[in-house]
């Protein structure tokens, strides 16, 4: 069946919940209005009050409440409305739920999946278009991830859910309903921590995820060159090793992301680059990033976030130099 | 969905509506005591317990008397890294944690001997302040754990006690909190959300009169903690800290509340007699007077009034009892100090279920460094013995 992202989040979350009792599902407006962006749509008359829960309005008790339904022995699905309210439940995710496994050496864990739609260009109020992955990445013992399309998005969801550690599951709203794909029906896991490469070139390595992916394939079609675009898909723990095989053959990288340059996670693959193949580069590793400024309010965010021709510059610097 | 009422309804009636303050001036805030400062007590109220279970309370009150003095002297010793005397609040410790029971989970503030009420080895929690991340895993086997964040657990026990609403589980998640964790976002939440949902969740807070220097008058406007309670839709009750079986008698009929389905809140008003921990100096922001009127009112001194006047002293040998705690603690110290260092990896385990590749080569690359410069070794003090 053909789905768009947020259908595939919504099948997802119906098949896990229908194979494994213990999948909860909740936060603001998630049951009886199914979502602001209807990604729960459904849930509470398949599978009742009592694992479909509206909460209050309260980011902090959303994510430690996960961490301890998780810790007392079940899978919840958390939502966040939007990513710019996560900042509140930050504490949850560095002082509790990232580090029960560790604090208690394995006694507990918890695992458990806080989901939000996160990134720019849907004309919404301030905080709601950020791109934290940069500052979630930074936390040992949770997991980053991020699908750009809609099978991965079921695929990875639904792993997610199964992980054994918490998993922030960040999905680009912008393209939440931008294009329909297959999405492969009943039973899919895509796991974490692999990257996929999206189409296969000699010239130019590009890494991207997330809403970035379809302004990167557009500007690689749109150019002459023989680029291999590479879709991250777990931000943390990255897959450095698909990279760096990508660049040792190339020898030219790009790296596109929506979120502020200085400390993000573009930062971090050219580290991985440097230290594994600096020897095959023939030009520095460009990033093509939005800027370390907050997102602009809706009027300006288009000049913000990259677009193709942004990137098609980046990809033509990073193939200029000598 | 709630099936509550909901909070606003169309106005019906044509009444007038005066206006009228809501105001904590006029709520009156009563405070729950069996045995009097002057060891006077209410014999109808003292609760159903045998001749056993009143001993038992004075002996796990002594055990945490002679455990938090032992550990202040063990720390400035050079054993320890720090340590949070309970000194004063034991009756507020003991008389709460005596009513827990296996199933429940147990998160604490300051309040270590709940934990081997609960079977927790002695020398688990000396570990525990040595910073050996192993004594967390023995709490954990007993649905126990210690807050260090302050406030930051209860969301974290709004979740436990949300999972045993869900699984229908028999049992209650006991949160204890300080004067201070109330002004935290996290406990607001946390405890809005228990409310909410009518979650199994009793919070025990022991209202100690400071949060290291800030005097809890200076967390709140409200005049007690017990009333920030009714803004969650929770029931209170304030509680004489300093008496064991007024605070046992108030927690066991607010468990029972909790499991009925409705949260509770119960404020213990008691004092931290000692310092915040081994490093600080209360000298600087409370006068000795103030730590005299509270010493006067020790808490121990008050049950055993309590237990002389109904013939139950006779059958304490007090002595002996101090002695065998001593040597319980000795013997712990000794098996604490048997911990043996560590090798690096142990650093790096438990952070995911599966160690990811990156960790992994950090791990790899740290330990083959530490084989190459050995002396790397010099600069690190592992301290198992403290």
């Amino acid at each position: 069946m053909k789905g768009t992202i947020v259908e595939a989040v919504n099948d997802a979350l119906h098949e896990e919940m229908a194979a494994d009792g213990d999948v909860l599902v909740f936060g603001e407006d998630v049951a009886q209005s199914g979502g602001v962006f209807r990604a729960t749509d459904g849930l509470l008359e398949e599978f009742g009050g009592k694992r479909v829960v509206d909460t209050p309005l309260s980011e902090i008790a959303i994510v430690g409440g996960a961490a301890g339904l998780a810790m007392y022995g079940f899978r919840p699905v958390a939502e966040i409305q939007f990513s710019g309210f996560l900042p509140p439940a930050f504490d949850q995710l560095v002082t509790n739920a990232s580090r029960i496994r560790w604090r208690t050496r394995g006694e507990l864990s918890a695992p458990m999946v806080v989901r939000m739609p996160y990134g720019a260009g849907v004309r919404a109020l301030e905080h709601h278009s950020e791109s934290m992955e940069g500052a979630y990445s930074h936390i040992p013992g949770l997991k980053v991830v991020i699908p750009s399309t809609p099978g991965d998005t079921k695929g990875l969801l639904t792993s997610a859910i199964r992980d054994p550690d918490p998993v922030l599951f960040m999905e680009p709203k912008r393209i939440y309903r931008s294009f329909r794909e297959e999405i492969p029906e009943g039973e899919h896991a895509v796991p974490l921590g692999e990257a996929a490469v999206r189409r296969e070139g000699e010239d130019v390595t590009v890494v991207s995820w997330g809403s970035m992916m379809p302004p990167t394939l557009e500007a690689v079609d749109e150019m002459d060159v023989d680029a291999e675009v590479i879709d991250l898909r777990t931000i943390s723990p990255m897959d450095a090793e698909t990279v760096v095989e990508s660049v040792k053959k190339t020898g030219r990288c790009v790296v596109v992301h929506e979120g502020p340059r200085s400390g993000g996670v573009g930062a971090d693959v050219v580290s991985r680059v440097n230290d594994d193949a600096l020897m095959y580069l023939e030009a520095p590793v460009e990033r093509v990033t939005g800027f370390d400024t907050p997102v602009p309010l809706l009027s300006m965010e288009d000049f913000y976030f990259p677009h193709p021709p942004r990137i098609r510059a980046g990809i033509e610097d990073a193939l200029a130099e000598p | 969905m709630s099936d509550r009422p909901p909070t606003q309804t169309p106005p019906e009636s044509a009444d007038q509506g005066a206006l009228r303050w809501l105001s904590q001036d006029g709520l009156e805030v009563p405070l729950h005591r069996i045995v009097a400062p002057d060891g006077s007590y209410d014999e109808a109220a003292v609760p159903d317990l045998d001749a056993e279970g009143f001993r038992d309370l004075y002996r796990w009150m002594l055990t945490d008397r002679v455990f938090s003095r032992r550990m202040v002297n063990i720390q400035r010793r050079g054993e320890l890294g720090t340590f949070g005397s309970t000194r004063g609040q034991e009756a507020s410790i003991i008389g709460s944690a005596y009513t827990l029971e296996q199933p429940d989970w147990l998160y604490v503030g300051r309040a270590w001997t709940p934990f081997f009420m609960r079977g927790v080895p002695m020398e688990e929690m000396i570990k525990f302040w040595r910073g050996i991340e192993e004594s967390q895993q023995e709490f954990a086997k007993r649905n126990s754990q210690v807050a260090i964040s302050i406030g930051s657990h209860v969301p974290l026990m709004a979740g436990i006690a949300w999972g045993m609403d869900v699984a229908g589980d028999d049992a209650v998640a006991m949160t204890y909190i300080g004067d201070g964790a109330t002004s935290t976002g996290a406990a607001h939440e946390g405890m809005n959300l228990v409310g909410a949902l009518d979650l199994p969740g009793l919070f025990f807070c022991q209202n100690n009169g400071y949060a290291i220097s800030m005097p809890a008058s200076g967390q709140t406007g409200a005049k007690t903690l017990a009333q920030r309670a009714l803004g969650y839709g929770m029931d209170a009750i304030r509680v004489d800290g300093q008496d064991v079986l007024a605070v046992y008698n108030a927690v066991s009929k607010a468990r029972e509340r909790v499991k009925q389905g409705r949260p509770v809140f119960v404020e213990s008003v008691t004092y931290r007699l000692d310092a915040h921990t081994t490093s600080d100096d209360p000298t600087r922001y409370r006068a000795d007077e103030e730590v005299e009127q509270w010493e006067a009112l020790d808490p121990l001194e008050r049950y055993r009034s309590f237990l002389e006047a109904e013939g139950l002293w006779d059958d304490i040998d007090h002595d002996a009892l101090v002695e065998e705690i001593e040597d319980e603690f000795s013997a712990a110290l000794e098996r604490a100090n048997a911990f043996a260092e560590r090798d690096v990896a142990e650093m790096f385990a438990y952070v995911y279920d599966e160690m990811p590749p990156e960790l992994r080569r950090q791990m790899d690359e740290f330990e083959e460094l530490l084989e190459e410069y050995p002396e790397m070794y010099d600069y690190v003090e592992q301290r198992p013995k403290g």
